[in-house]
């Protein structure tokens, strides 16, 4: 029988499958690939393929607000990130270890931030930062992005918490107790058993709580003040009202850094993961 | 067991302390005072009085408002929906394919996920747009032919802020559909497809059924953000595609009436409690169900 290779299940093998793959993948990619091959067009107008240059680039790093408005993303996810997987690590392990009263309402919370919509977090941020905690104006860098790493660590470190709070489930408590017993402190058996345990999770976490806080664009842009400006508002300010080479380029930069992150933390994670003995 | 908290309540002041006060000063205290304010009046510039007036909710029924709200729902059922079409095929083959195939499979729909929503936005604009990819495209093709070509409105209005919304929210809702489909019973396909059922009645009668909780969550995964977009109506939209958050940023920017814009941004959690508390009714009566 010719159909004998295909088994009743081998969805991924049937052409209409296939091709429906395949559409969704030109649907997902040729924006995002475009816009990348674009960034090396010498045209302006972005349409017309008229031949190869970096000199969107140039423009790009020679662009100062541009170029600051990068840096202040990156330092933001990455403060953000610190301060969320350690919040993230300690809320898991003390609904995982500890019965106190209102757990079921404090867990709800919890998982409050990762449900409400953006715009009432930002709304809530612009509030609560112009009326009841004015961020002082002036601060040097990088204490002038505090009001704004607050607020991502705000919905970043719920997550962390989800992912941490799973990879406990698998923890056998009887070690912990054996180290205790052996003689380890609080803080002796917290470090060298269980923070072992969680470290694959809390690298997954880390990637997670960095990639939210580079991509936020809403929460940001109702938190931030004019001189504290990130690399999502900044292009919003350049693309409202144009398509221009020069945001291509700095997109592409972002992409190509996006792309990195991933193929770093899943390298990362398989190797944490197979060190740790478990999937 | 969990330790109670009374028996060690030094490391559980240390553990717990942090986050917990994070999550109450950060969190809990920024929507009290929003949910407060949608009970004001503004009484000057910058000060706002609390009278627990019910205005603001009451003006939120206007007609105007009305139609957004609806329209948002509409917006976000007609992706999700979309979405579950173009995304069940996918997350299907991605069930049933070998194990490398599938790391790529995930990897290919996952990484469009990771990139930031503001240039996966831009990058959509830049296509559809009147000088952008597509009408450039069938321009030439239309000149090549003869035939005469006047270029299609594809950006600033509804189609384009539908088709963002699923450019944007497709990945969210794969996962969790190959999630669901993952931990279904082969064996219980495979007699099906034996026992003379086609894929489609298999699919029909036995996948979805079983998978239905999982199909329920991924579906309320891609409505909530849907119904809570602000950038791609803003940037893909025309002046008629006004969503609920849009409306929210413009009190709190624009026409400075902070009570107004507290009480709609209450309004729309109070939505999405109402989606989420859906689900769980209906996955519970399924759950009783299947008893």
């Amino acid at each position: 029988m010719s159909r004998e290779a295909i088994g009743p299940l081998d969805y991924l093998r049937r052409w209409p499958l296939r091709l429906w793959i395949a559409l969704v993948a030109i649907f997902l990619y040729a924006p995002l690939i475009t816009l990348m091959a674009f960034s090396f067009n010498e045209s302006k107008r972005n349409i017309i393929w008229t031949g190869f240059t970096f000199d969107w680039y140039f423009k790009a790093f020679r662009n100062a607000g541009l170029l600051e408005a990068f840096t202040n993303s990156l330092t933001i996810a990455a403060l953000s990130t610190a301060i969320s997987v350690v919040l993230g690590a300690l809320v898991a392990v003390a609904c995982w270890r500890f019965r106190f009263p209102f757990k079921a309402g404090f867990e709800g919370t919890l998982a409050l931030p990762i449900v409400v919509p953006e715009i009432c977090m930002g709304v809530a941020m612009l509030v609560f930062f112009s009326r009841v905690m004015p961020w002082p104006a002036g601060l040097p860098w990088p204490l002038n992005l505090g009001a704004i790493i607050i607020a991502h660590v705000s919905f970043c470190f719920p997550f962390v918490a989800v992912i941490v709070r799973a990879r406990l489930a698998s923890f056998n408590r009887e070690l912990e107790e054996a180290a205790k017993d052996l003689g380890a402190s609080e803080w002796r058996s917290f470090m060298d058993v269980l923070v072992p345990h969680m470290r694959p999770a809390l690298v997954a976490g880390a990637l997670l709580a960095f990639t939210l806080s580079l991509d936020d664009f809403v929460i940001t842009f109702f938190t931030a003040g004019p001189d504290t400006v990130t690399f999502p508002v900044k292009v919003y300010s350049m693309v409202r009202f144009s398509v221009t080479p020069e945001v291509n380029a700095a997109s592409t930069v972002l992409i190509v850094l996006t792309v990195l992150l991933t193929a770093i933390g899943l390298k990362l994670q398989g190797r944490e993961v197979a060190k740790s003995g478990g999937a | 067991m969990e330790e109670d908290w009374k028996r060690a309540k030094g490391p559980f002041a240390i553990i717990f302390s942090p986050p917990a006060f994070w999550l109450f000063l950060f969190f809990v205290v920024p929507l009290a005072i929003v949910w407060a304010y949608s009970f004001g009046e503004n009484v000057g510039p910058t000060t706002i009085e609390i009278s627990g007036t019910f205005r603001h909710y009451v003006r939120a029924g206007d007609p105007v408002y009305l139609d957004i709200f609806l329209k948002s729902l509409w917006m976000a059922a007609l992706t999700t929906l979309l979405c579950l079409i173009v995304g069940f095929p996918v997350a299907l083959a991605i069930t049933f394919a070998p194990d490398k195939a599938k790391a790529w499979l995930l990897l290919l729909i996952m990484l469009p996920f990771w990139t930031n929503l503001l240039i996966r936005t831009y990058a959509l604009m830049a296509v559809l747009r009147r000088e952008g990819y597509v009408n450039s495209g069938l321009g030439w093709l239309a000149e090549h032919l003869g035939i005469a070509f006047e270029p299609l409105p594809l950006l600033h209005n509804n189609f384009a802020v539908v088709l963002g919304l699923v450019y944007v929210n497709l990945p969210f809702l794969v996962l969790p559909l190959y999630a669901a489909l993952d931990r279904l019973d082969r064996s219980l396909l495979e007699a099906s497809l034996d026992l003379g059922a086609g894929h489609l009645r298999t699919i029909r009668e036995i996948v979805v059924p079983l998978a239905l909780p999982g199909i329920l969550s991924g579906l309320l995964i891609t409505f909530i953000p849907a119904l809570g977009s602000y950038l791609t109506p803003d940037l893909l939209g025309g002046p008629d595609s006004q969503m609920i958050a849009n409306v929210i940023e413009r009190q709190f920017k624009r026409a400075n009436d902070w009570p107004f814009g507290a009480a709609l941004s209450f309004i729309l959690m109070y939505l999405t409690f109402i989606a989420i508390a859906g689900q769980a009714v209906l996955a519970g009566r399924r759950r009783r169900m299947m008893r």
